[in-house]
């Protein structure tokens, strides 16, 4: 399988990274090179193997039903939480207006 | 003074403050200082030096009022650019993270912290850790310490933990934090002569670890002997609640347990691994490396690992697969770089912030995870990808079923010129077909040096454990360390 402009520019739409012409140009011949390395997976035999979902058995935890149990994570965070943001308004997070 | 101070290792500082033969202070200003003459290696993102002095003179206060001063008291050490550090700039690398103050601290520094340990700073790496030379950080290249004998070119320092590896060669860092997860620990350790471990997937908390592939990041110490890396890996290692995939057991103590004597242990030699393209030089330490352990009382093995030349093609699916979906965090709103042209909507403010904060090869990366995973060809290739990893971890089993540890080179070449590997990114890539498969399998796998090649540049070995037997593999590390008697050390030209 092999990508073309078009596709390139579909995925990096998905990937919501804004690519202009001559960027995706270069990404095609990158990502073919790419792909048609890893078509080689597909002479392994796999019949009946199951693919990888863990790669050291481990059971997932239930932790204590107590509000804040870490306070590292727990809430009231509200300050911290936004004091990264690079537009924080009113206690939220500012984005641009998204319903006309 | 200070430049005896900047030769000594981990144990040498914890012992020598514990023992009252220099103080931490004394060896937090000299390290600042060596960091500090240093800056033409760019292993630095950020410097820290009150960090250290601050952690030194804890150290001291507490060996004052004859209290314990932990297991890594007194020594300071350099933090990837990758461990959330509180109060402390956190990019990864990356454009898109410039100016990121994180309000937490991760869990493997913090407990560093607590034993004793003291911040020189945040060293370089490849941008979000996808890199196998340290030339993908958005702070520039970082140079390696070593160059060629007879000439002046910039090498590479491996990557993705570059600064890392450089900054402990160069001996402005006894030790250093590292993240591994195709060969980022091993790969830069081979390259620049210093020993490094990845321990089993789930030892260290990924807590406060800025995420690449969550199923394969491990983070494991960086330093110049072996028993530095077991002390520091005691120091990192535990239970974390906060990470869904932390081991719930407990840390053996490795330094006390350190042994050379390998008597009844089986070292297996997989045939698999004699590629093409792998250096003469490469080869013949690897034969050096079997004498080496038979020497220490190993049986030698042949063991077979029939799908590993297909570890690295499905590293390079399910890598970038769980990168595209950990990087969509990146978007503008929530910390580090927004891209708002004027009157632009949200989704372009998306697209616009991506497209200026990642790099190319995160890029690059990030459309080869989206593909593999978009409708009509997961199955093809994401899912092709995790029964190929099984099937790795597989052959580990039933290899482990005849040996006890697994012996083999840790990369195909020595360190190259910075700049020599852009024009293809396969094979970049290829660096780190040794170190893959141990990563995709989730296995303990360690960096050791062996030697140096003809053009004076250090050559590594690469020994893996069962997964949890850490102790094996130091052991093994401990036995070639006798032996090699690896005590070159980079000229200094900075």
């Amino acid at each position: 399988m092999s990508v073309d402009k078009q596709t390139v520019a579909k995925i990096a739409g998905l990937a919501r990274i804004k690519m202009g012409d001559e960027e995706l140009e270069r990404m095609v011949p990158e990502l073919n090179n790419i792909l048609d390395w890893v078509e080689q997976l597909g002479e392994v035999d796999v019949e009946g193997v199951e693919p990888m979902t863990a790669v050291i058995p481990n059971t997932l935890r239930l932790r204590d039903d107590v509000v804040d149990a870490d306070p590292l994570t727990g809430g009231g965070k509200r300050n911290d939480v936004l004091a990264n943001a690079p537009a924080a308004e009113h206690g939220f997070f500012g984005v641009p207006k998204v319903i006309e | 003074m200070s430049n005896e101070l900047t030769n000594l290792g981990v144990k040498e500082i914890r012992d020598g403050v514990k023992a009252g033969e220099f103080t931490a202070r004394e060896v937090a200003e000299a390290f600042n200082a060596a960091v500090a003459e240093a800056a033409e290696l760019n292993a630095f993102i950020v410097t820290t030096p009150d960090a250290a002095l601050e952690a030194a003179d804890k150290t001291d206060a507490k060996r004052a009022a004859g209290e314990d001063l932990g297991a890594m008291g007194g020594v300071p050490i350099g933090m990837k650019d990758l461990f959330a550090t509180h109060g402390v700039q956190t990019t990864a690398a990356s454009h898109i993270l410039e100016g990121f103050k994180p309000e937490y601290e991760s869990t493997v520094s913090r407990n560093l912290w607590n034993a004793g340990a003291g911040m020189l700073g945040k060293l370089n790496l490849d941008q979000f850790a996808m890199g196998s030379s340290n030339e993908t950080s958005y702070f520039g290249n970082v140079s390696s310490p070593w160059r060629k004998e007879g000439s002046n070119a910039a090498m590479s320092p491996g990557g993705s933990s570059g600064g890392s590896s450089s900054a402990v060669a160069a001996r402005i860092a006894p030790a250093a934090t590292g993240t591994d997860t195709g060969g980022s620990i091993r790969q830069p350790a081979a390259f620049t002569g210093i020993c490094g471990i990845k321990p089993t997937y789930g030892r260290c908390s990924r807590w406060g670890v800025v995420a690449f592939a969550s199923s394969l990041d491990q983070a494991g110490p960086m330093a110049r002997s072996v028993e530095d890396c077991a002390i520091m890996l005691g120091a990192m290692a535990g239970f974390d609640p906060k990470d869904a995939t932390s081991l719930k057991m407990d840390v053996p103590d490795w330094e006390a347990a350190l042994s050379s004597d390998l008597t009844g242990k089986k070292v297996g030699i997989p045939t698999e691994y004699r590629m093409d393209g792998t250096d003469q030089a490469i080869l013949d330490s690897w034969e050096q490396g079997k004498a080496w352990l038979k020497d220490a009382g190993a049986e030698i093995v042949d063991i077979s690992l029939p799908h590993t030349k297909y570890a690295l093609p499905a590293y390079y699916i399910i890598a970038p697969a769980e990168a595209s979906s950990n990087l969509a965090r990146y978007d503008g709103v929530r910390y580090g770089l927004r891209d708002l042209p004027e009157g632009a909507g949200l989704q372009d403010m998306y697209a616009e912030t991506r497209a200026a904060g990642f790099g190319d090869e995160v890029k690059r990366r990030i459309l080869i995870g989206t593909y593999v995973l978009s409708a009509g060809f997961y199955d093809a290739y994401y899912n092709q990808a995790q029964k190929v990893r099984a099937l790795v971890a597989r052959d580990y089993e039933e290899a482990f079923a005849k040996c006890d540890l697994i012996l083999a080179p840790t990369t195909p070449t020595a360190s190259f010129p910075l700049g020599s590997l852009n024009e293809d990114p396969l094979t970049m890539y290829l660096n780190d077909v040794f170190a893959v498969p141990a990563s995709l399998a989730g296995l303990p796998a360690m960096s050791v040096p062996a030697g140096l090649n003809p053009d004076g540049l250090p050559l590594g070995l690469q020994l893996v454990g069962k997964a949890f037997d850490e102790q094996m593999v130091l052991n093994a590390g401990l036995a070639i360390q006798e032996r090699a008697g690896f005590t070159h050390a980079p000229e200094r030209w900075w």
